[in-house]
């Protein structure tokens, strides 16, 4: 059947009008087969192994972007889980100069971020997942395009409050050493992390992957909002109808582009991941789609329920369309990135505890927000494994990415501009919590057999 | 080889205010470019007028980025918004 001008229509006003783009392609790489017992060869493997195949990306990216116009904003690459590749090396000065050699064979071949600085420590950590974690603030504040994570847990092992507690004093540091603490934006603390994530910082080449792996991220947040305009008096089961056939067509259009993009690659095609991410762009916004759906502002009562629809609608759309869904696949809800969301901070309508309810249905956590410099170290543990107890229990990945801002005050606005937007820093509840998340050790993963 | 295998089916998608000239200004460039133009549809949506043209590109002189900078340009000066794409993605996102 052919192509109708309305069916033309949509999809090119979808584009031209409505911010619809492929948000990114992250190639996973494998570095496993660079690991060399002369630390100097080591690193020209790893910079040739990035280099060469980010060059590629780009190349190859750029012809699908002309072919389909439609853009496809990051090209971006993931790299094995950095101290497993490491542990032979393992020094605070040899984590920082292969930080350095990634940071170059990015730079050198135009891409914009390499995720995958970190360590899986959902269990225990090994001496150089400890001399990793020790050496970020060295590296966050150093490098421009290296992002670092951790697993801190999962709904099979629990969560290692031992980690966590090193994560309050890692993130202070980060901040003292940066600009308006942009370090700690570049690092985000998770648990139950899928292991194809395309989107950053949380992207890494999971130890059960090929030699490659291309992912695709593919949002719209303009595209629902829309939609949901054009549908005002629809109820939550026609709305969710709606969502889906939405997401449904641009979940098909990242299928396409991962597809084609992997084979002129020569590699396997990943995953796609259909995630509802905002930009700082007017109308790019998550906060927009919530409040389109009748909420006066998010943060307000009825925000969660909206969120929980959201998802689960852009949720089966994604799954509808293609086989290959993973990564995190629903809607991200970070504060500074989100026009709508600075708002609703500035206006007192969201606060802290609000957006931890609405990251137990959102599909990552508590993101890109700022908090008081002088927050004490164990309150930022504390925020985090709040946080963290929501994945592991609920068996979904849940995530922090924070920024302790030094002399700033709850009420502040930081300018940090360009994709990461302004941040808003939040009022942090002022008791204390040391005494319990001082305990370390490790929180038992949930039950999960008896769930009648 | 069947001609329909060869084919290099692009839509070109024109958004702006009716005036003369559109067809003959576009369809102009096209031809002097060794573009076939297999289809043409035009309508009112949303209060604005959209046309779209199905075109065979396997003939072009040009690759398909010259091809949109020239209408770009045309575009520019017509005051229209103009959009080159490969038919698949139209396929994949409105069709099961």
């Amino acid at each position: 059947m052919s192509i109708d001008i309305d069916e033309v229509y949509e999809t090119a006003s979808m584009i031209l009008y409505q911010n619809f783009d492929i948000r990114t392609v992250t190639l996973g790489i494998n570095l496993k087969d660079c690991i060399d017992s002369d630390f100097g060869r080591f690193k020209a493997k790893v910079h040739r192994k990035i280099g060469t195949n980010a060059r590629k990306l780009v190349a190859e990216a750029e012809k699908l972007e002309s072919k389909y116009g439609i853009s496809i904003v990051n090209k971006r690459i993931s790299i094995t889980p950095i101290s497993i590749v490491m542990e032979g090396h393992s020094s605070r000065r040899c984590f920082m100069e292969m930080a350095e050699t990634i940071d170059s064979a990015a730079g050198d071949a135009g891409i914009s971020f390499v995720g995958g600085f970190g360590a899986l420590v959902q269990k225990g950590m090994t001496g150089a997942d400890r001399t990793l974690i020790d050496s970020l603030p060295d590296v966050l504040s150093k490098t421009e395009r290296v992002c670092a994570f951790l697993n801190l847990g999962s709904s099979v092992a629990g969560l290692n409050m031992d980690a966590v507690n090193l994560l309050g004093n890692m993130l202070k540091e980060t901040a003292a050493r940066s600009r308006n603490a942009v370090g700690c934006a570049k690092f985000i603390a998770m648990v139950n992390a899928p292991e194809d994530n395309p989107f950053m910082a949380g992207a890494f080449h999971g130890v059960g992957e090929g030699d490659f792996a291309l992912n695709v991220g593919i949002s719209g947040p303009g595209v629902v909002r829309s939609v949901v305009e054009k549908n005002r008096e629809c109820d939550l089961t026609q709305l969710s109808e709606v969502i889906k056939r939405t997401a449904f067509k641009i979940t098909r259009a990242g299928e396409l582009v991962g597809r084609e993009l992997a084979s002129n690659l020569g590699v396997e095609f990943g995953i796609v991941d259909l995630s509802l991410a905002p930009t700082t762009a007017e109308g790019d916004s998550v906060a927009g789609i919530i409040e389109s759906l009748g909420i006066e502002r998010i943060g307000a009562p009825g925000s969660t329920l909206a969120v929980a629809l959201l998802v689960d609608a852009v949720k089966k759309g994604g799954a509808m369309a293609s086989g290959s869904v993973g990564g995190l696949s629903g809607t991200f809800i970070p504060v500074s990135e989100d026009l709508g969301m600075v708002e609703a901070v500035r206006k007192g309508a969201l606060s802290l505890e609000k957006l931890e309810a609405l990251t137990a249905v959102c599909s990552v956590g508590l993101d890109m927000f700022g908090i008081p410099g002088d927050t004490p170290a164990e309150t930022i543990n504390a925020i985090i494994a709040d946080e963290l107890a929501i994945g592991v229990v609920n068996n979904k990945t849940t995530a922090v990415r924070v920024l302790p801002v030094p002399g700033k005050k709850a009420g502040d606005l930081v300018r940090l501009g360009g994709l990461l937007g302004d941040v808003p820093i939040m009022r942090v509840n002022r008791y204390s919590s040391r005494r319990f998340v001082g305990r370390g050790g490790r929180l038992p993963a949930p039950i999960t057999s008896l769930r009648n | 080889m069947t001609k329909a295998a060869r084919r290099e089916f692009s839509f070109i998608t024109i958004i702006g205010l009716d005036r003369k000239g559109i067809v003959a200004r576009v369809s102009g460039l096209l031809y002097r470019n060794g573009i076939n133009i297999e289809d043409i549809s035009q309508k009112v949506i949303e209060g604005y007028f959209v046309m779209t043209m199905l075109v065979d590109m396997k003939d072009s002189k040009l690759p398909i980025d010259d091809v949109r900078s020239e209408l770009e340009r045309l575009g520019k000066e017509m005051k229209l918004t103009i959009q080159v794409q490969h038919e698949e993605i139209f396929n994949i996102m409105h069709r099961v």
